[in-house]
């Protein structure tokens, strides 16, 4: 019981700081969820989260996995709603208040000054899950290789070619399975 | 009742066309999706509606797509419009990652499928690089807001700043320093 009222907290409070997105409260979730609550460990948050790239609609829908893996089926449900519903409400209700803010000159200060935290956060989320999925420490110097390799491949091809990010993730995985079953 | 046009769309319409861009968009970019199916093929807002709807759910916190969606669905339909929208883009993806949380649980142990999760999870990490390098590229090139960039990134990776700090001392420095230019006296 009470693992689900520090659910619906610990996702309202971030569904309302999401500002930029999802992403930019990747470190804040990672803390929450491994180092405070141990509802994950630090590589099953890793795999969540790659499990919510490779799935269609929005990415963070990761987030009911990490509610289930701490509390079940209510826990995925808490979660849920938690992480929606409150980011939900703001955009029901200011769809309505747009206009009156549409002109203020502070509306584009905001969003300027928001601009560098949102990808700030967003590089620290990088690093969140980069230090367990690509350079991890506790991992044979061949496994930092190839899963770096695989991570820094991505990046430049995504660079190169417009590919469909879901099918590199695949590839990834067949690269990943060749390279590291032996281990 | 709202005061929606008669060819508005019901409920069950609105849920489906959203549900069908929550199963095709695998590998995200879903306001791309989202556009053609409200503007392009459905007609159910105009370019600039959709852009307006598209500024809000930026400028608000919450996933951009589910924002967008829960605009358009109170346009189509009030509430349950809403409703119906959100529900549709997020219940698709939402089951698919019960069976893969479902199949993880059953064979996380098996070496082949570990080493296979590795190996999407560092791509997984590759492709969050990409996107904040590409949608940052304007920031890394302008030195106040590499500073912030920067100083967001270390307090945040290096110093384990809680979030809620840096929002409400860091983001309001952000936000003073690019504050509107006083208006002049005469009107």
């Amino acid at each position: 019981m009470s693992d689900l009222v520090r659910l619906l907290n610990v996702f309202c409070l971030l569904s309302l700081m999401a500002v930029g997105g999802g992403t930019a409260v990747l470190p804040q979730m990672q803390h929450e969820a491994v180092g405070e609550n141990h509802w994950v460990t630090e590589t099953q948050f890793a795999t969540i989260y790659s499990l919510g790239q490779m799935a269609p609609g929005p990415n963070m829908s990761m987030v009911v996995l990490i509610g289930w893996q701490a509390a079940g089926v209510a826990g995925l449900l808490v979660t849920l709603v938690a992480f929606y519903l409150p980011s939900s409400f703001l955009a029901y209700g200011c769809s309505y208040a747009w206009d009156y803010f549409k002109d203020n000159p502070w509306r584009e200060a905001v969003q300027r000054g928001m601009a560098p935290i949102t990808i700030g956060l967003m590089l620290a989320g990088v690093h969140a899950v980069g230090k367990t999925a690509c350079i991890n420490p506790s991992h044979s110097l061949h496994h930092n290789l190839v899963t770096a390799g695989i991570g820094l491949a991505v990046t430049v091809i995504l660079f190169a070619k417009h590919i469909n990010p879901a099918l590199l993730m695949l590839v990834g995985g067949i690269v990943g399975w060749f390279f590291l079953r032996g281990n | 009742m709202l005061s929606a046009p008669n060819s508005a769309p019901t409920a069950g319409a609105i849920f489906m066309a959203f549900a069908r861009i929550g199963v095709t968009s695998f590998g995200g970019g879903l306001i791309a999706y989202l556009q053609d199916a409200i503007v392009t093929q459905k007609k159910w807002m105009n370019e600039e509606e959709f852009l307006a709807a598209l500024e809000i759910g930026q400028t608000l916190p919450g996933g951009n797509a589910v924002n967008v969606s829960i605009i358009a669905g109170r346009k189509l339909a009030g509430p349950v419009g809403a409703i119906a929208a959100a529900s549709g883009l997020l219940l698709p993806g939402i089951v698919l990652l019960v069976v893969l949380g479902l199949l993880y649980q059953r064979f996380h142990h098996n070496p082949d499928i570990a080493a296979g999760l590795a190996g999407v999870a560092a791509a997984a990490v590759g492709l969050l690089l990409q996107v904040t390098l590409k949608i940052g590229a304007k920031q890394f090139l302008h030195l106040r807001d590499l500073a912030f960039v920067l100083v967001t990134f270390v307090l945040v990776a290096f110093f384990h700043t809680s979030l809620p700090v840096i929002l409400f001392l860091v983001a309001p420095v952000a936000i003073a320093l690019c504050r509107p230019p006083k208006k002049t006296t005469h009107e």
